[in-house]
């Protein structure tokens, strides 16, 4: 058995019993980037730093190592969030989620993750380093923006990895490439050190190859962090334990909205067949409304977009990154100049076109038509969920609705990129947890996403009802061939 | 909505962002169609709801006043593309 294809908690278990030592199990990864990386391309710079990785083997973690995603500040690693602008940005300082890990006792690797430069996208396609490529089928996008993430687990060139999600980002890209992936609930995560895109949705969160790993990871990262004011003081739980559980009497909402136009036969086929797996395990389907779904995107690339231009600001070319040489010379103009050449040329197509609108949406005569009015509707979008969530114990939905699609296929069509995004986005406008897990395949052997939904600082419930489902089922262990 | 060439203009600048004539007109196209899609959100009525800026219920959070550690000057400046000495250097401002 290869160490590289070995789930976390697998290895941390052999690693328990001296059956192995850290080392091998990097060494292994090596050997796997080395062969598939140039196929994938999960991971970016992979000429300018080795596998280094930075590790206290005495934790719990006992030196598993684990990928980051690019925008997730690495002491002393490039971290750059896949955009020229960054180029050269060595954090002076980790993360919290990454200063949790080595404490528990991960091994960091230097090498990150591939994504969508800042996270704006849905394919990995805007990264400045070029797109990452489904494990599934080459030709395919492995979602984004955390698709390196989580095409590095598919591929077993990661054990497990970090990513985020503002609008998606960790569900739909594990949906893609087959693997686990989840959003915590806002503010259950630390979000210092994370590079900020939207600060009212932004979550880090796993993406790893099981359930158990999922809740497990979630432990280590979760918790209050007085660098991060909207991290939640609260108990955070041992989210193993909820694996222990049956789901039998559970009530499942299934969202009417969610099975309508737009979805792709195979994907609704595949779903309903993961909902009667979830009732012969013994839970509930109750048919519910979220009457406000359809205003859920509109009202992201509002929200997300305007917290993002303000977000970006600090990217002029002063502080750190790429610096244009200004093109006006003496004192007019010229550091103005030099701001407007660095951020021109800095962001790729993608940023730029959502830094305008997130600017335009806040302009003078145009926040109260936009962004108050999308404030305004977020507030309905939450409710629909408070209202499902009184007598429901959680709701099953796609993660996507469609599978993994072709390189190219969206790309000069901002809008419909967007759509892709349409069954995870309500959980982050509502702050809720959700999970993605794998629960078929398409006939051209595509993975497919269930999402689990549940209400606020119930990840425990997520992990109950995910970890029923993938004990009952096989789609999990399923790996591509490459 | 409709959004000119001269709007997105603005917007660039007030974003401080250089853009070609070519993303002028790519962007203006684009940014049409995305606020088209927006302008769905006038059809609801908002008359009463409270908007939501943060979906967890916290009041603004104080800390101690008390010094604590910060960024050496020399880890802050690591990063720069141009310095001198302890600052960050920019094209000249003023006379």
């Amino acid at each position: 058995m290869k160490l590289n294809t070995l789930t976390a908690h697998e290895l941390i278990e052999k690693l328990g019993r001296n059956e192995i030592i850290s080392s091998g199990i990097v060494r292994s990864l090596e050997e796997r980037i080395k062969e598939v990386d140039s196929k994938v391309r999960a991971y970016v710079r992979k000429g300018a730093q080795g596998c280094q990785v930075t590790s206290h083997k005495d934790g719990e973690l006992k030196g598993v190592p684990i990928t980051i995603k690019d925008n997730i500040c690495t002491e002393g690693f490039n971290t750059e969030c896949c955009s020229k602008i960054l180029d050269g940005f060595k954090p002076p300082y980790d993360a919290t989620v990454i200063s949790k890990l080595k404490s528990a006792g991960a091994a960091v690797f230097s090498l990150k993750a591939n994504m969508d430069e800042f996270a704006f996208g849905s394919s990995t396609e805007n990264s400045f380093f070029g797109t990452a490529c489904n494990p599934w089928c080459l030709e395919c996008v492995p979602g984004g923006s955390s698709g390196g993430s989580a095409a590095a687990v598919a591929a077993d060139e990661a054990i497990w990895a970090l990513g985020s999600d503002t609008g998606g980002s960790i569900r739909q890209p594990a949906s893609f490439c087959g693997v686990v992936g989840l959003k915590p609930t806002y503010g259950r995560v630390s979000r210092y050190g994370l590079i900020a895109f939207a600060s009212s949705l932004d979550q880090i969160g796993p993406l790893t190859k099981d359930v158990r790993d999922a809740a497990l990871l979630t432990n280590i990262i979760s918790g209050h962090d007085v660098k991060d004011s909207t991290s939640v003081d609260m108990q955070v739980p041992d989210f193993t334990k909820s694996l222990e559980k049956d789901i039998k009497g559970l009530k499942i909402a299934i969202p009417k909205e969610y099975f309508v136009e737009g979805m792709d036969p195979e994907v609704k086929s595949t779903i309903e067949e993961a909902i009667e797996k979830l009732k012969t395990l013994g839970a509930e389907e109750k048919q519910v409304f979220l009457p406000n779904t359809r205003y859920a995107v509109p009202v992201y690339y509002i929200i997300a977009t305007a917290e993002a231009s303000s977000n970006l600001a600090r990217f002029d070319g002063v502080q750190y990154g790429f610096r244009a040489e200004s093109g006006k010379s003496g004192t007019e103009g010229s550091l103005i100049d030099m701001y407007k050449r660095s951020r021109g040329e800095g962001f790729g197509q993608e940023a730029k076109r959502r830094i305008i609108l997130g600017t335009f949406v806040l302009s003078h005569g145009y926040y109260d038509a936009y962004y108050l009015r999308a404030q305004k509707v977020r507030t309905l979008i939450k409710r629909d969920f408070d209202e499902v969530f009184k007598d429901c114990d959680c709701i099953v939905t796609p993660t996507s609705p469609t599978p993994a699609f072709r390189i190219g296929e969206k790309l000069d069509d901002p809008l419909r990129m967007y759509l892709s995004d349409i069954y995870t986005i309500s959980a982050n406008l509502a702050g809720i947890p959700a999970i993605s897990v794998p629960c078929g395949f398409t006939k051209k052997g595509l993975p497919v996403g269930l999402q689990i939904l549940a209400k606020p600082f119930d990840e425990e419930m997520l992990f109950r009802v995910a970890n029923a489902y993938e004990q009952a089922t096989e789609w999990h262990k399923v790996k591509p061939k490459l | 909505m409709s959004i000119s060439k001269e709007t997105v203009d603005y917007v660039a600048n007030l974003a401080r962002i250089q853009l070609n004539e070519q993303e002028l007109e790519r962007l203006s196209r684009q940014l049409q169609g995305i606020l088209d899609f927006i302008d769905k959100l006038r059809e609801i009525d908002i008359s009463d709801i409270a908007p939501t800026s943060h979906i967890l219920e916290i009041k603004n959070i104080l800390r101690d006043d008390t010094p604590g550690e910060s960024l050496p000057a020399e880890k802050a400046l690591a990063n720069a593309p141009s310095k001198n000495g302890r600052f960050f250097t920019v094209p000249k401002v003023i006379e």
